[in-house]
C-alpha cells in the first residue's frame, strides 16, 4: 500500500482504497451538466447547510474562474466525480458557471480566432 | 477583486488538441507551451462498441474512464485556451469523437521515426472535419526529412500545413499553435465568403 503525494491511497491489487464514489455520495450523476472545460467560480455567497471537506476544497479552489478539468486533477478525484461535488456547490448558490465556447463546424467565429491568433503573438 | 469593474468575470474557454502516436511528445509539447503544470484528470467517455468488443444484450454505447493529459493558456482577461493530450493508445481512437466536440482545431504530433503513428489521427480528423496541421517533433539525432518527404510518407492533402517544432520549448510550441490558429482562420475564409474581414491580418510574425 501506498500514498502518492497528497492523492489517494492506493493498494497495489485494489486500487484506490476510498471509492471515487464514496466522495460524492454514491451518486454517479451531477444534476446540472459540465464539461470539462466548463469554468466555475464562487460566488462568495456561503451555503446555509454545513459543506463537507470534499466541497469545501473544490469551493476553495473556486477563487477565480477555473475549469471543471483544472478542480478534478487538483482534488485527485475522477471528473464525473467532480461534476457531483460542483453541482451540489451549484445547487446552493455558493459557485457560477460559464459553459465553454465551443466552436460548431459551421460557426465561423472569425472574431473569437482573431482574438486567439493575437493573444498567442503576443507571447511569442 | 479583480473583476470588480467588469460586468462578465467569466473568460471564453476554448479548446484545441494535441494528438498523435504514443511516445511522440504530446505531454512534452503541452507541458511546453502551458502557463501551468500540465495535469490529468479522467473523464468517462462515451464509446461507440465496435463488433469486435460489443458484449451481448449491451447496444450501442458504452462508457470507459479515459486519463487525459492538459494544459492552459490565459489569453489575456477575455480568453483562456486549453490544450488536451488525446490518449495515445492507438485502441482508443474511437473516443476522440466525443473529445473533439467544440474544438477549434487540432496539432498532429508526428516522429519521424515513427510516421506511421499519426495516420490514425490525420485520417480521423480529415473525416471529421476538423482544421488540423501537423507539427514534426523534431527529435534529436533523428534523421531530418524535408517537409516533401514527410507530406508524401503521410499523404497529407496540400492544403493541411506542416511544420517543424521542438516540443520541448515554448517559443516553438506557442509558433506551432500559431500556425494552427492561422491555418484555421484561413479556412473559415475560404469556406465562409459572405462574412466580411472587419480588417486585414497583420504580416506575418517573424
Amino acid at each position: 500500500m501506498a500514498a502518492t503525494s497528497g492523492g489517494p491511497w492506493l493498494d497495489g491489487d485494489a486500487g484506490r482504497l476510498i471509492r471515487p464514489y464514496t466522495v460524492s455520495g454514491g451518486r454517479t450523476r451531477p444534476t446540472v451538466s459540465f464539461d470539462l472545460l466548463t469554468l466555475v467560480r464562487a460566488t462568495g455567497s456561503r451555503p446555509h447547510s454545513q459543506l463537507g471537506p470534499d466541497h469545501a476544497q473544490v469551493l476553495g479552489l473556486c477563487g477565480r474562474p477555473t475549469s471543471v478539468a483544472e478542480i478534478a486533477a487538483h482534488i485527485r478525484q475522477p471528473a464525473v466525480v467532480t461534476k457531483v461535488l460542483l453541482s451540489d456547490l451549484l445547487d446552493c448558490g455558493a459557485v457560477a458557471t460559464r459553459e465553454p465556447t465551443l466552436l460548431g463546424p459551421d460557426s465561423p467565429d472569425l472574431a473569437l480566432l482573431e482574438a486567439v491568433l493575437h493573444g498567442l503573438r503576443a507571447r511569442l | 477583486m479583480d473583476f470588480a469593474h467588469d460586468c462578465d468575470p467569466f473568460p471564453a474557454a476554448v479548446k484545441v488538441l494535441i494528438a498523435g502516436g504514443f511516445g511522440v511528445g504530446k505531454t512534452t509539447f503541452v507541458g511546453a507551451v502551458s502557463e501551468i503544470e500540465p495535469l490529468s484528470t479522467e473523464e468517462l467517455l462515451t464509446q461507440i462498441s465496435r463488433a469486435t468488443d460489443s458484449l451481448e444484450g449491451v447496444e450501442g454505447k458504452a462508457t470507459t474512464t479515459v486519463a487525459m493529459d492538459f494544459g492552459r493558456i490565459t489569453l489575456g482577461a477575455r480568453h483562456v485556451l486549453y490544450l488536451f493530450g488525446t490518449p495515445g493508445q492507438e485502441r482508443f481512437w474511437f473516443m476522440w469523437d466525443e473529445l473533439c466536440e467544440g474544438a477549434l482545431g487540432a496539432v498532429v504530433l508526428a516522429d519521424t521515426r515513427r510516421l506511421d503513428q499519426c495516420f490514425a489521427a490525420v485520417d480521423f480528423f480529415e473525416r471529421r472535419g476538423l482544421g488540423f496541421i501537423v507539427a514534426v517533433n523534431e527529435f534529436e539525432g533523428a534523421h531530418r526529412y524535408t517537409h516533401e518527404e514527410v507530406r508524401a510518407a503521410v499523404d497529407l492533402g496540400a492544403d493541411v500545413p506542416l511544420v517543424m517544432c521542438d516540443a520541448r520549448h515554448a517559443s516553438s510550441t506557442t509558433e506551432v499553435l500559431v500556425n494552427l490558429v492561422r491555418h484555421l482562420i484561413e479556412t473559415r475564409n475560404e469556406h465562409a465568403p459572405e462574412v466580411v474581414r472587419p480588417h486585414e491580418p497583420s504580416a506575418p510574425h517573424p
